[in-house]
């Protein structure tokens, strides 16, 4: 068991350290690196829960899709138009009343957190394929969720050719 | 997990972990050795020169000695690179392409880790080469690298739709995305590899133009995804010195290169697994030990390595809107009516 506790903490120390690179740094291009890593530990605690599949879509969608597409419009923006992006610093104001929200939403977290019965399973017991499950109730009992989402992806898809097709 | 050597022989603990992981690592250095000899040589006999004659036999040692020259440079950081994300690509890409050998199966008793969504984990690895391009063209601070870095990303993202539904065709095939069942099911000689629409009554001969065409779409986008001719855009170096690769030096450039290199092994492996029975012997049980299987799939999969290598020195390259044209209009199309097919044949088996 203590290997597990290992890796876990490995993990969550990733997930930690780069999302708060993403946060904290002030040029986006670090920002938006840091998010691959944060994707990364994300994905990793998944597969401690023994839901491999969900962090293979982990990376599938964001590494692969999601985080191209932010890099790809920073990039651009950055080298072509040559204003070089970085956040500003706010006043102490603002940097108050957003202290004090993240410490409420932070506080609310951890109480929900601790008063929640989670789900207790043994990590290292050998788990049967969950493709198979997540499949069939994608198609039987969440039929209806499945099949608005491929119309609104269908939907965003002919509208971005279009928007490209009018220059 | 009984389907690994290692464990039986170690037991599943730390140890037996670290050799695992290991493992595909010594493979790929030798592997790296023996693809750069191959290249420099393949490339002369081609060409009608003899290549690297000078060290050890008929120039057998040549990779060694470019490789010991590699590690010997200097290592340079440009001045005005950005250091950080500079000194960082190259490892991301290393690792997103060494990240595959996690789930390919060398044998019926070795196979790093028998997830049962092998395929679909191959398949979402592949971005970290895209995000480890697309960080060291940009750190590079060179429009060059900039530029190749781009059509680099494009190239890859655009391919990976057809590859994306040639892999899910065979998917749904086997009614798997585990490896080692694929293989499995591929059990029995030649004709009854999914080249050849898998095990089946001879009614199957309809559907193996079908898994021809899904084989040949496979191949042909692989060949996007690791950047070789004929879609070398990304590094073309009458255009753009060399892409993505153009500020780096030394160990630095090393790594994209092995990376390159275990890249084209990964999806050589990928396409014996999906379509010529992986470590299956073509002779049904006969030679199908467990050594004879990895000799089979390493040889099966050597093979593609050598056909990307013919390739490479004999084809021109494609210029951007043939490339886009090719994957929208012709591949595209091509894997959907063949994925249907397929798909209707795996329902009425």
């Amino acid at each position: 068991m203590a290997l597990y506790d290992v890796i876990f903490y490995l993990f969550a120390t990733i997930v930690l350290v780069s999302a708060g690179g993403v946060v904290f740094s002030r040029k986006m291009m670090y920002s938006a690196f840091s998010l691959l890593f944060t994707f990364f530990g994300v994905s990793g605690l998944y597969v401690l829960l023994s839901a491999d599949f969900i962090a293979v879509t982990q990376i599938m969608v964001y590494v692969g899709g999601i985080l191209v597409l932010i890099i790809f419009g920073v990039m651009l923006t950055t080298k072509i138009t040559g204003v070089d992006i970085k956040s500003g610093t706010l006043g102490a104001f603002q940097m108050g009343i957003a202290g004090l929200a993240s410490l409420a939403i932070a506080v609310f977290m951890i109480i929900m957190s601790m008063n929640t019965q989670w789900m207790q399973k043994d990590p290292l017991a050998e788990t049967s394929t969950t493709v198979e499950a997540i499949g069939g109730l994608l198609f039987t009992e969440y039929l209806l969720a499945f099949g608005v989402a491929a119309i609104l992806l269908l939907v965003a898809f002919i509208g971005a050719a279009l928007i490209a097709r009018r220059k | 997990m009984e389907q690994n050597f290692v464990y039986d022989l170690i037991g599943e603990n730390l140890i037996g972990y670290v050799i695992v992981a290991a493992m595909p690592l010594m493979f790929v250095l030798v592997y790296a050795l023996v693809a750069i000899l191959g290249e420099l040589k393949i490339s002369a006999w081609i060409q009608e020169r003899l290549g690297p004659m000078r060290t050890g036999w008929k120039g057998v040692l040549q990779p060694i000695a470019e490789v010991v020259k590699l590690l010997q440079k200097e290592d340079i950081t440009p001045a005005n690179v950005n250091k950080p994300l500079f000194n960082v690509a190259p490892f991301i890409m290393f690792t997103g392409a060494y990240a595959a050998y996690a789930v390919i199966p060398f044998s019926s008793v070795f196979v790093p880790s028998g997830i049962n969504i092998g395929l679909f984990y191959v398949f979402a690895v592949s971005a970290f080469a895209i995000i480890g391009i697309v960080m060291g063209g940009w750190a590079s601070n060179n429009k060059y690298s900039l530029l190749g870095a781009m059509r680099a990303a494009a190239q890859m993202i655009s391919y990976e739709i057809p590859i994306a539904i040639a892999i899910l065709a065979v998917a749904t095939l086997a009614g798997s995305l585990d490896m080692q069942e694929i293989i499995k099911q591929q059990a029995g000689g030649i004709w009854n590899w999914f080249l050849f629409g898998g095990t089946g009554s001879i009614a199957k001969v309809w559907v193996i133009p079908f898994t021809f065409a899904l084989f040949l779409i496979y191949f042909i986008g692989s060949l996007a995804e690791t950047n070789r001719v004929p879609f070398d855009i990304p590094e073309g170096e009458s255009e753009i010195v060399a892409g993505y690769h153009t500020e780096y030096s030394g160990m630095k450039f090393a790594m994209f290169f092995f990376a390159e290199y275990s890249n084209m092994f990964v999806v050589s492996a990928i396409i014996t697994i999906l379509f010529l029975g992986g470590w299956q012997s073509p002779f049904g049980d006969f030679m199908n030990g467990p050594v004879w299987q990895s000799i089979w799939f390493i040889s099966k999969a050597m093979f593609f390595v050598f056909v990307q290598i013919w390739l490479r020195w004999t084809l021109p390259r494609l210029r951007v809107d043939q490339l886009m044209y090719v994957t929208w209009k012709v591949m595209l199309p091509v894997a959907f009516v063949a994925f249907f097919a397929v798909a209707f044949w795996a329902m009425i088996k």
